[in-house]
Parts: C-alpha cells; structure tokens; sequence
C-alpha cells in the first residue's frame, strides 16, 4: 500500500528543509518533492501546516522484558515509543537475564516483531552478567542483532576490562556506550550532591562522580581509537570535557536527556521520588551547560532514558526507590520546548533526534532519503497539551511532568510504511 | 445596679455592672465571709483560676492579711489540660503555668474566680487540683455569678449575682491587666 | 498564637515564634512532670501510635511516657525488616495504621523525608522522632529547652557542634533552629564528616576542634557511628578521639560558664571523656529528663492544630 503526505514542511536534517509531498511505496521513501502524483489506490494524509519528519530514534531505553513485565514490556514500550513519534528504540541489556547473549538478543527481536509497532534494536551487554568482570561474547551478540554494547546502570569500573572491550568491540565497528559513573564516588547517593542534599539529609552523588568516569572513558578511546558514545550525560564538567575531547578528533559521541536539560535538582524537595534519577537532576548551571552542549554540536543526540517503574516502587520513600523516569511520550515536547526557548534551531532539534542518533550508532534510520525506510513522524509543532499519565500507552506512569502544559505533539507515526500510530481524534 | 449613659467609665459598646469601689466592696465582704464561715486563717489556703481568678485571690489574701495580719498560701491553678472541650478545639489554647508551691493535705482551698457562667472551669479547677494533693476541702469564691449552671455547681462566696441572658458576654476587666477596674455586659451585636 | 501545621516534620520551615511557643508550651509541662502525679488529661481518648522503623529505646520511651503523661492510649509498632511484608510502602503500613483511628503518628524511620511522605498521605499528625540524616526536630526542641533553661539567650550565643554533621538529624535540627534564633553555630570535625555547602546554611566550620571551642557557651557533642570507621570517615577511633573527643581540657577553652550536652547514648572514651560526661558543665541527663516535657508540649499542640 502506498502512503502520500501532502503539503507538509518537511524536516530531513542535512538533506532538505521545505514544503513537500512524501511518497511512501513498499515500506520506502519513494519521493520526496513538490505535488507529487497519487498513486491509484494510495492512501492521503493531509499534512498541511504540520511537520513531516523521520521518525524519531531513541538511543536510550528499558523496555524491562525479560524479566519485569510488571514494568513495561515490549509491547507496551513500542506503544509508548511509537505514541511519541519513536520509530526505533535501541533498548538497555539490564533486564532479567541480562542481554549478554545470543538468545536474550533473539528472544527480544521476536517480542519486537510480535509487537510490529517500532523497530526495537537491542544493545548487548558489554560483559557477562553485566558485572565488569569478563567480556560477553560481543560477536555473537553483533551477530544477532545488537547495535551497541552497554553496562548501562552497571558502569564498568575496570579500566583494563574497559579498554578491552572498546578495543574488542571496534573489530565489529559497535559503538561501546557507557553510564558514566563512579560506583564508589556515588555509593548510597540519590540526588545530586550540594546545598539541596545538604538540607534535605539525603545521600548526594557528586557530579565528579560522572566526570572522572567521562574523563577516562575519553582517554580509553583516545588510546584505542574506538567508537564511543556517552548515555546520559548531565554535568557542566562532562559536555566541556567531550567538546574538548571532539576538537581534538577522539570519536566520541554524546547524548542528554528532556530532563536534564529541562528540570534541576530543586525538583526533588518535598522527597519527589519522580525527581530521583540517575544520573540526577542537576543545578542550573549544569543544565544551561547541557543547553549549551546542544546547541554547539558538543552534545549530538537527545535520547530518552525511559526506565519505567511501577507505581508502588515510586510510592517507597525517597532512598528507596528506584532511579528513572518514563520519557518516550514527552520527549519530543520538551525537546520543543527548547526550539521555543531559542536553544534550538528546529533542524538541529529534529536532527538530535533523529539523524544524528543514528549516526552514533551507525543505523541506516532517520533520514527521508529515497530508498530509506518509511519510518515518519508527523507532528503539529503548536498543539498545546497536558501531561497526564493516565493516558500513557506505558504500563508505568512515573513523570515528573505531570499537568505539565507543553507544545508540540505527534499526530502520526509511520513504521516501514505502516501507519502504527494516529492520535485519536477524540483525544485532539 | 441601672447602667448610667453618661458614667465616662463606660464604652459605647459594653453596659457596666460594677464599678471599681463596688468590687473593691464586694471582695472586702468576700474576706470577712471567708474568715467567718472558716473561723479565721488556720489552714486557709487560696487558689486562684488563671488568669483573672488570680488576681483576685491576690487582692482576697491582701485584705484577708488586713484583718487577721497573717499572709495566706496562694496558689495559681492553669486548667487548660483539664477542659472538656479540649478536644473539640480549632486551635490549642495557650497553656500558662500552674503553681500551687504548698502541700494541700489538710488545707481549706478557697478557688477564686472572676465568673461562675457553666460550671465546667470549676469542675476542671476541681479535677486540677486534685492532681496536684488532697486538700480537706474545696470552696468556691467568685466576683459575679451569671447563672446557667450546666453541672451541679455552687459557689460559697459571691460578690454580685447578676443574672444574664446566655448569648450576652460577662468581662471582668482589672487593674492587672492595665485596664480600669470593672464588670460589664458587652452588648451582642 | 497557636500551632498551625498538624504535623511536625522539621524545624527548617518553622518561624521563631513557633520554635517559642514549642519551648513555651514545654515549660509548662515541665511543671506538670515535677507533681506527684505526673499525668493530666490533655489528649483523653486520643490515640497515638509509635511507628518505629529503626530501633531506638530512648526516643521512643520518651514519647510514650511524654503520651501517656497526656493520657493519650499508645500503641508501639515497630516493623522489623522482616515482618513488614515486602513491597508494601510505608503509605500503605501507615494507612493501615491509621485505620485504627490513630490520631498521631510518631514516625522513626532510616530514610530522610519518610516523615514528610507519611505527612503527606494520611490525615492523623505526624511528628518526626528522626528521619535518616535528616531532622529529628524534638530532639533539638530538647536541647533548646535546656540551654534557655540555663538562663542562656540564643541571640549571640555562640554553640559547637562535634562530630559528624553530614549524617546527623540532630545536627541539622539544631542547626536550622539555633541560626533562626540568633545563635553562632560552629561546626567542629573532620572535612570528611561535613556534608557539602554547609557553611551556606550560615554555620561556621572548623576543623581545628580547639579553635572551634574557643570561646563558646554550648558544646554540643554528637554521637560517634563507630561503624563508619575504616569507611574513609576517619581513620581509627584512636585518632578521632585524639582530635576530636571532648577533654577536660578542652572544655577550658569554652568559657567558664559553658556547657556540654550530648544527644546519647555516649561512647565514653570515643568522642567524651567519661569525666567531662559527669561533670557538673554536663547537662546530658537534663536532657533526657526535658525531653518528656518537650514531647508532651509538642502533642498537644499538634492534637489541637488537626482537630
């Protein structure tokens, strides 16, 4: 079945910026230009005054499965990514078993398939078990599938088994993603440590703790060469080291999440376990360096992080309760909110979400060049619209944003031609 | 006594029931009925109700050391933690101090205070100072008596019976508390 | 002017009016607990409920006698680790608590802000008896209570804190309350036990522990977690208490009239010696004997802010 968009702006970073016709034949772009001709029998969307976009690509996921459903699984996750205008999600070996091995790798590819909503990449561990101590067999975990190798939530912190997986992994030409985080340095800690975590009693995680982690893993890539790419960064100390690092050619790429650049470590008074993230949220001067990160071309990706958690788990108190918020149905607003706010042209934000995270990962995505997957969003920049949780297609609803009035909002996803998401109009 | 419109210690707004020699008066009587009814000073104690009840069983002792030249035990008696609406309350009332700095066993307890309305001070009066001992017996002094008791309670000694409907306001107003000495009905509205 | 809030959770948020009235309605208390029977009928028919997530005889023996001075029912509950069933919330323990028409909860718990996320989910009152490092606001009401008692004024009274202020709830307390009444608050100890940007709450630091003392009126010596040592604390409880623990000799440097309290239990030896603990500057058993006084002042206050 064939897909026209009509008369919509389309985004496609690098490549083109203008009113067009999308034509979408056998799951590719087909043509992108001027009135195009509807093909017989082709389905119209009409996207006058919208934006028509790749579809988005999220670096940075947990979509729990195997292991704790209860959370989130395959299914409910692609439905929350696709709702917010994610077309591929690259998701987190921390599940139950961990991702460190072929049949995990498989098993999560099928739940994908089953789904039939985005196009769910999996990220390998990058050692067994995810405990630090012995590489996983990366080769495999390429072989079947898996995009990039990760210890998320569990950084390595031996420096050789370190550089021995950067060197490992560049014979695949796979990107080594690291949480940068010294474990001992934020041992006990959940908020960001300074004056807030002074008053409040509650154990800090100083933000050196993420840059001596970002310091070394610059350094192990300048020495192996290998491709790296930083998950999550919030520091000031970070985004200066990696735009450092980047003037002086080591192959690194960044990533920074809707919260980090959006909220600051005041959230978490009155114990807001919805503030409680890892890394946390940060001060201000942290977040306009964030900013800063994104708009110089430092900090090229903007991904989510969405790590959901079901309402009980957020309901403990504040020490207790887990790290991480859901993100992939807000995240193109609050990424809107910085084009608003002037931090963004639009191209560079589409481009961070779309081209350049494919890019970090070498994934031939986020781009409407001819011949590339149909994978589209289209999006009304100016719709104003309330977070409310409730209506999440995620099986948790742990936002700090909630009754946040925001702009911007997907109105319909595309995957290989499909159309697998349409906001209802009973909603709108 | 016929409230005079033209008398400059009274406000627009109250109705005045006695005057500083009228309760100057009352409270010399008051003594004399003490001493008598007791039969002098032996084992005559005085507490008084914060905070007006205590000023007058100052100015009681004073005339009571007068007659007889024997200055009386007094005692400050705070019945706040003794309320039976206490837990009705929007607000916690202030808690002042308590200080009965005698023993009360065998002691004839004169409780003083400004208005005998209900009866329910005096009974958490009663109920207060029982914690603190046991005296021989409890009497009850009081400048004016309003009337509608809601629990069997009588007062001994009475400086004024004035009787009031429920919803007027009786203030005894003292030199204590910087005020001219005086009893007067505030007007309802 | 009375107590507005139906809880005490803090003493960070609180006007000096009301740390006053607290210590006002303590003192007379404090007469209530001199009497021969100690108990009034304040809070009759009223329940209050001891919810103790960690152990703590000492706290919790205070309110339970500060409640039943009151004649309030009492009732302790102290969920071991085990018997709390796993995965319920602290919410749904106190809900279930507070089924039984508790009117006051007295809340102990390991995390910092446990108190306030109770406060937040049931309508009885909440009184923090300690919330992780956070506050445990009574406690400091106690030591307040007893320095005014020693006829000392909080504005320009100059108090130490020793020992570990970054995992201290009674630092903290006496902290926010002694700076909004006016007092000089210095900090003694190590750099490693100082939580971060303390000095911008308005608090003076020293590590040095014999310039820290010079001079001041109050030292108030916190209680040692020997368990921290070898956690790159501090080195050995040998070379803490060389440098940190109160000595005779040390006390000399306060002046003449100072005094020392201690929130107990005392590691005597470690962070005190056991003469200066018995020595008459010492007010340590003051301020177990106040506390009650203290706790009685602070339930009633709140019982009659949530009716």
């Amino acid at each position: 079945m064939s897909i026209v968009i009509k008369g919509g702006r389309v985004i496609d970073p690098g490549r083109f910026v203008g009113i067009a016709d999308v034509l979408i034949e056998d799951g590719k772009i087909a043509a992108v230009g001027p009135q195009l001709s509807v093909p017989v029998g082709a389905r119209t969307i009409h996207a006058e005054g919208k934006l028509v976009l790749p579809g988005f690509v999220d670096l940075h996921v947990h979509f729990r499965e195997p292991g704790f459903e209860y959370k989130e699984t395959i299914q409910s996750g692609s439905a929350a990514a696709v709702a917010g205008g994610f077309t591929t999600v690259c998701c987190m070996p921390n599940t139950s078993p961990v991702n460190d091995n072929q049949a995990v790798t498989e098993f999560i590819l099928e739940r994908a398939r089953l789904a039939g909503l985005a196009n769910v990449l999996p990220i390998g561990a990058i050692t067994k078990g995810s405990e630090g101590k012995e590489l996983a067999e990366i080769g495999d975990l390429r072989r079947s599938g898996c995009v990039a190798i990760s210890d998320d939530g569990k950084p390595v912190m031996n420096s050789l088994v370190m550089r021995r997986a950067m060197e490992y992994a560049s014979a695949f030409d796979l990107t080594v993603v690291d949480h940068c985080e010294d474990l001992h340095l934020a041992e006990g800690g959940c908020m960001n440590e300074g004056l807030i975590s002074t008053e409040l009693g509650l154990p800090g995680i100083p933000a050196a703790a993420e840059d001596v982690m970002v310091a070394r893993n610059l350094s192990l890539s300048e020495l192996t060469g290998a491709r790296l790419h930083l998950a999550h960064i919030s520091t000031a100390g970070s985004a200066r080291m990696v735009r450092e690092a980047k003037a002086r050619g080591i192959p690194v790429t960044a990533e920074a999440c809707p919260h980090h650049f959006t909220l600051t470590e005041e959230l978490v008074r009155g114990y807001n376990t919805h503030a409680k993230m890892n890394p946390p949220l940060r001060t201000w001067t942290d977040v306009q360096a964030i900013r800063d990160g994104l708009r110089d071309g430092t900090i090229d990706v903007i991904a989510t992080d969405h790590a959901p958690h079901a309402t009980q788990e957020k309901q403990q108190d504040f020490t207790e309760a887990p790290f991480g918020i859901v993100g992939l149905e807000t995240a193109l607003a609050l990424t809107l909110g910085l084009v608003e706010e002037g931090v963004l042209s639009i191209e560079q934000a589409v481009q961070k979400l779309t081209s350049a995270p494919a890019a970090a990962f070498g994934l031939k995505k986020g781009t409407l060049a001819v011949g590339a997957d149909a994978d589209v969003a289209i999006v009304d920049q100016q719709e104003q619209w309330e977070v409310d949780p409730s209506k999440f297609r995620s099986k948790s609803r742990n936002t700090p944003f909630v009754g946040w009035k925001v702009k911007g909002r997907v109105l319909t996803t595309i995957v290989g031609g499909r159309v697998v998401f349409e906001a209802s109009r009973v909603e709108r | 006594m016929t409230a005079d419109m033209d008398n400059p210690l009274e406000r627009k707004d109250e109705k005045l029931i006695m005057d500083a020699g009228d309760i100057a008066r009352a409270l010399t009587r008051i003594a004399h009925e003490i001493l008598e009814r007791n039969k002098g000073v032996k084992n005559l104690a005085l507490v008084g109700i914060r905070t007006g009840g205590v000023y007058l069983a100052h100015r009681l002792a004073k005339r009571i050391h007068g007659i007889e030249g024997v200055q009386v035990p007094i005692g400050e008696l705070d019945i706040t933690l003794y309320r039976d609406d206490l837990a009705l309350r929007k607000n916690q009332p202030i808690l002042r101090k308590t200080s009965v700095p005698f023993d009360m066993a065998n002691k004839i307890v004169v409780l003083v205070d400004d208005v005998l309305f209900t009866g329910r001070t005096i009974r958490a009066a009663m109920d207060g100072l029982m914690d603190l001992g046991r005296p021989e017996e409890i009497q009850l002094a009081v400048l004016v008596d309003r009337g509608h008791r809601q629990l069997p309670i009588k007062a001994n000694y009475i400086g004024k019976n004035l009787p009031t409907s429920r919803d007027e306001q009786v203030q005894v107003l003292l030199e204590e508390d910087g005020e001219n000495d005086r009893v007067v009905i505030l007007r309802a509205g | 002017m009375s107590l507005k809030r139906k809880d005490l959770l803090s003493l960070a948020p609180l006007s000096v009016d009301e740390i006053r009235l607290m210590l006002d309605t303590a003192d007379s208390f404090k007469e209530v607990t001199g009497r021969e029977i100690k108990k009034v009928p304040a809070l009759r028919g009223k329940t209050v409920v001891n919810l103790f997530f960690e152990p703590s005889t000492r706290t919790r023996t205070s309110f339970e006698l500060a409640a039943k001075r009151l004649s309030a029912d009492v009732i302790n509950f102290a969920p071991s680790s085990s018997s709390v069933v796993k995965g319920e919330t602290l919410l749904d323990t106190a809900r279930n608590i507070e089924a039984m028409q508790a009117d006051i909860i007295i809340l102990r718990h390991s995390s910092a802000g446990a108190a306030e996320t109770l406060a937040q989910g049931v309508k009885s009152s909440v009184i923090n008896a300690g919330d992780g490092w956070h506050e445990h606001p009574t406690q400091a009401l106690l030591d307040l209570y007893t320095i005014r008692q020693r006829g000392m004024d909080f504005q320009g009274l100059r108090v130490a804190i020793v020992g570990d202020v970054s995992h201290s709830r009674v630092a903290r307390s006496n902290i926010y309350a002694l700076i909004k009444l006016g007092a000089e608050v210095r900090l003694v100890g190590p750099p490693t036990m100082m939580p971060w940007g303390v000095e911008r709450l308005g608090a003076k630091v020293y590590s040095n522990m014999d310039e820290g003392l010079r001079d001041v009126n109050v030292i108030m010596m916190l209680r040692l977690q020997l368990e921290r040592q070898g956690r790159a604390q501090f080195p050995s409880i040998r070379e803490y208490s060389r440098l940190y623990g109160l000595t005779a000799e040390r006390v000399k440097l306060a002046d003449s009239a100072a005094i020392v309290m201690h929130p107990g239990p005392i590691n005597r030896g470690v962070e005190i010696a056991p003469d200066v603990a018995d020595s008459l500057s010492s007010v340590i058993l003051d301020q177990v004997a106040n506390g009650v006084a203290v706790r009685m002042g602070i339930l009633y206050l709140v019982s009659g802010a949530n009716s």
